[in-house]
C-alpha cells in the first residue's frame, strides 16, 4: 500500500495539530487557567494520527486519560476540546468532563476514560453492536501498556477472540505505566504475544513511524472486515512529559527522554521523510502556519466563551 | 514532637509498622521510587527495599486479593489503592474474600489487612478520581472503615487499624494530605481501641454537628466564623465509620437536642443517614427539639470545571446556613 502525497500532508498535519494543542494546554497550565489534571502525549502524536486517519468517520474508538490525540484524530474541533478544559459550556461533555473525559460521539469517538483498561470492555460490546447489526465498521481500541494487566484486557481479548468481533485493540506501549517501566509489569514475551495467546493475530509495530501506523490500521481494518477477526497492535512509543502534572520523573534518566526527543521524535523524523521524498518545506510551512493559526483562534475563542451554567446536577445524572 | 502533614504523619505511621513488625509489607501502583501518587510513601523503598515495598502492576484486583492470601498466611500486608475509586476493580476480594472468611470458615481465620486509598473531591480529577465511596464498605459485614481526617489521626487510626485482627479500609481524603499540625508520635498500641471511637472535637449545648473526614475541616471552619460566634456547637469527628460510635453521638445529642451531620458523599443510603436514622430510633429521639438535617454532596457523578465541583460539594456557606436554620 502506498500512501498519497495528501494523506501524507494530512498525517504530518495532525501530528502539528496534536502536539501544538498540547503544547497550548501546558502554556494555559502554567498561566493557572485549567483546574485539576492533565496527561500530556506530547512524542506520541504518530499512534494518535496514524491510526485514526486510517478510519472512517463511522468506524469508532474508544480512548484513555491520554487521549487529545486520539479525539483530534478522529476529527474533533479543538475549539470546543479546549472549552472543555475550561469548563465552558461550548465544552464537548458541557464542563463535566474535562481533560481526560472527553466523548465526541458526533466524529465516533466513544469518549476517553480515567479508568485504566476501562474501555477495553466497552469496545468489546460496541464491536458486538456492529456485529449484531451488520455494519462495514471496526472499533480501535487505544490504551497503554500499563492497561495490559488488568483483568479486564484479558476477559475482553479472549471474548473479541472467541465472538468474531470486529474490534482492533492498539496498544501505546510509551514503555511506562506512570512510573512502573513495563520491562517490570508484563510477563511473557511481550505485550503482543498476549494477542497471539488469545488466537488474535498480533504485530508489533514502530509507533513513532506515523505511516506504519497508518498503514497497519487500515490492513487491519480491511482483514478484519473481511475475515471477521479481531486483530492487535502493539505500538511501541515514548512520552516526553510526565505522567500527569504532579510526576517527578525519577523512575527515568533525561538521557533517556532526551534520546527519544533527539532521535526518535515522530513529527521530525516524517518531516525529513516528506523532504525526501519531493515535498516542499514551504508546502509544510503552510501546514503548520495554518495549524498554528488555528489553535491561537480556539484558545482565544474558548477563553472568550462563557462558563457552563450550574444546571440541576442531579436532574443531568440521569437521562 | 514534630509538625508533619497528613502524609508525613502516614508515612512516619508505616514506616514505624515496616520497622517493628519483620511481616508486615506494603503493595500498591508507583509505590516505590514515585513515592506515590500523593507522595505518602516517599523514602520507604529506599529504607526498606524493594522486597517490602512492592511496586505492583496496574491490577487492583490482585493488589487486594494478594493482600487477602498473605494475611492468611502470618503476613501483614497494607495495600494502596492511588485513588480510592479503583477499589471498585478489587471488589471481589475486599467484599466476597476479605470480609467474610472469618465468619464463613467458622472463625479459622484472620484476615488482617488495611487497604489504604485517597478519596474526595475538590482538586478538579473529576467523575472517576473523585469519589466518596466509604458507605459502600459500611453496608459489608465483616469490614471495618476508617477515615482520617487531621495529622494526629490519621497517625493513630493508622496503628490502631494495622493491629485490628480484620479488615481495614482507609479512606484518606485528597485534602487534607497538606494539612498540617504537631504529631505526637505514638508506639504501635497493643490493640486497635481507637477503632469504633468518635471524638467531640469541640464541647458546646446549642448543637450536635457529626461530620467525618475533610468535611470535619470545612464544619470547623464554618463554626469558627464569626458569623456563627454566638453559637455553641458540639462537633464530633467519627473517625471510623464502620463500626459507629453511637453512644456519643446520641448522649451528645440528648444534651443539644439537635442534629446536623455534614457529609461529602451523597446523601442515598450513605453514613449520614444511617447516623440519623439510629439516632432517631434510639433514646434521644424524644430530646430533639427539631428535625435532624443532613448537608451532603449532591447526588451527582462529580463535574470538572471548578464552578459546577464547588456545587456538587458542600461549602463552607452551606453549613453556616444551615446551622443557622437550625439553631
Ligand atoms: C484502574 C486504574 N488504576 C490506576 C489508575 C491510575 N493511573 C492512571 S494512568 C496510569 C498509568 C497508565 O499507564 P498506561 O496504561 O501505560 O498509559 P500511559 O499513562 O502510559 O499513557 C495509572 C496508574 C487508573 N486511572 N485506573
Ligand atoms: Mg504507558
Amino acid at each position: 500500500m502506498s500512501v498519497t502525497k495528501d494523506t501524507q500532508l494530512e498525517l504530518h498535519r495532525m501530528m502539528m495539530l496534536i502536539r501544538l494543542f498540547e503544547e497550548a494546554l501546558e502554556e494555559m497550565f502554567s498561566r493557572g487557567l485549567l483546574h485539576g489534571t492533565m496527561h500530556l502525549s506530547i512524542g506520541q502524536e504518530a499512534t494518535a494520527a496514524g491510526a485514526c486517519l486510517a478510519l472512517d468517520k463511522k468506524d469508532l474508538i474508544t480512548s484513555t486519560h491520554r487521549g487529545h490525540g486520539h479525539c483530534l484524530g478522529k476529527g474533533a474541533d479543538p475549539y470546543k476540546m479546549f472549552a472543555e478544559l475550561l469548563g465552558r459550556e461550548d465544552g464537548y461533555c458541557r464542563g463535566r468532563g474535562g481533560s481526560m473525559h472527553i466523548a465526541d460521539l458526533s466524529n465516533g469517538n466513544l469518549g476517553a476514560n480515567g479508568i485504566v483498561a476501562g474501555s477495553l470492555t466497552i469496545s468489546v460490546g460496541a464491536a458486538l453492536s456492529f456485529q449484531l447489526q451488520k455494519k462495514e465498521n471496526i472499533v480501535l481500541c487505544f490504551f497503554g501498556d500499563g492497561a495490559v494487566n488488568e483483568g479486564s484486557f484479558h476477559e475482553a481479548l479472549n471474548l473479541a477472540s472467541l465472538w468474531n468481533l470486529p474490534v482492533l485493540f492498539l496498544c501505546e506501549n510509551n514503555q511506562y505505566g506512570m512510573s512502573m517501566a513495563s520491562e517490570k509489569a508484563v510477563a511473557g514475551e511481550s505485550i503482543a504475544s498476549r494477542g497471539n495467546s488469545y488466537g488474535i493475530e498480533s504485530i508489533q509495530i514502530d509507533g513513532n513511524d506515523v505511516e506504519a501506523v497508518y498503514e497497519s490500521v487500515a490492513t487491519f481494518k480491511d482483514e478484519i472486515l473481511s475475515n471477521n477477526r479481531p486483530k492487535f497492535i502493539e505500538a511501541v512509543t515514548y512520552r516526553y512529559r510526565g505522567h500527569s502534572k504532579s510526576d517527578r520523573n525519577l523512575y527515568r534518566t533525561s538521557e533517556e527522554i532526551n534520546f527519544w526527543k533527539d532521535e526518535k521524535d515522530p513529527i521530525k523524523r516524517y518531516i525529513g521523510k516528506l523532504l525526501e521524498q519531493g515535498i516542499t518545506e514551504v508546502d509544510l510551512k503552510e501546514i503548520d502556519e495554518e495549524v498554528k493559526n488555528t489553535i491561537r483562534t480556539s484558545v482565544k475563542k474558548a477563553l472568550d466563551s462563557p462558563l457552563s451554567p450550574v444546571t440541576n446536577l442531579e436532574e443531568d445524572s440521569y437521562a | 514532637m514534630p509538625e508533619l502533614s497528613v502524609g508525613q504523619a502516614i508515612n512516619n505511621a508505616l514506616s514505624l509498622i515496616l520497622k517493628e513488625y519483620p511481616n508486615a509489607f506494603i503493595a500498591g501502583e508507583d509505590i516505590g521510587i514515585y513515592g506515590g501518587a500523593f507522595g505518602v510513601t516517599d523514602g520507604l523503598l529506599e529504607t526498606f527495599g524493594e522486597e517490602r515495598i512492592k511496586d505492583t502492576p496496574i491490577a487492583e484486583d490482585v493488589i487486594a486479593g494478594l493482600a487477602v492470601g498473605a494475611a492468611m498466611t502470618d503476613s501483614k500486608p497494607i495495600v494502596e489503592m492511588q485513588f480510592s475509586d479503583f477499589i471498585v476493580n478489587a471488589m471481589d476480594p475486599i467484599v466476597n474474600q476479605a470480609a467474610k472468611l472469618h465468619f464463613m470458615y467458622g472463625g479459622a481465620v484472620n484476615v488482617p489487612i488495611v487497604v489504604r486509598g485517597a478519596s474526595g473531591a475538590g482538586t478538579g480529577a473529576a467523575a472517576q478520581h473523585s469519589q466518596s465511596l466509604e458507605s459502600w464498605f459500611c453496608h459489608v459485614p465483616g469490614l471495618k472503615v476508617v477515615t482520617p481526617s487531621n495529622p494526629q489521626n490519621a497517625y493513630d487510626l493508622l496503628l490502631h487499624s494495622f493491629v485490628d485482627p480484620n479488615p481495614v479500609i482507609f479512606m484518606e481524603h485528597k485534602l487534607i494530605y497538606k494539612i498540617k499540625d504537631d504529631v505526637v508520635l505514638n508506639n504501635i498500641p497493643s490493640n486497635s481501641e481507637l477503632l469504633g471511637q468518635a471524638k467531640i472535637l469541640s464541647e458546646g449545648n446549642d448543637i450536635t454537628i457529626v461530620s467525618y473526614s475533610n468535611m470535619v475541616n470545612v464544619v470547623k471552619d464554618a463554626i469558627s466564623s464569626d458569623e456563627l460566634s454566638e453559637i455553641s456547637a458540639e462537633l464530633i469527628d467519627l473517625q471510623t465509620l464502620s463500626p459507629l460510635d453511637m453512644e456519643t453521638i446520641i448522649t451528645s445529642v440528648s444534651k443539644t437536642k439537635k442534629l446536623l451531620v455534614c457529609q461529602e458523599a451523597p446523601a442515598n443510603s450513605s453514613v449520614g443517614s444511617t447516623v440519623i436514622s439510629n439516632v432517631v430510633q434510639s433514646d434521644a429521639f424524644s430530646s430533639l427539639s427539631i428535625a435532624p438535617k443532613l448537608v451532603s454532596g449532591l447526588h451527582s457523578p462529580m463535574p470538572s470545571a471548578k464552578h459546577l465541583e464547588t456545587t456538587v460539594i458542600p461549602q463552607k456557606e452551606d453549613i453556616m446556613q444551615a446551622i443557622k436554620d437550625m439553631v
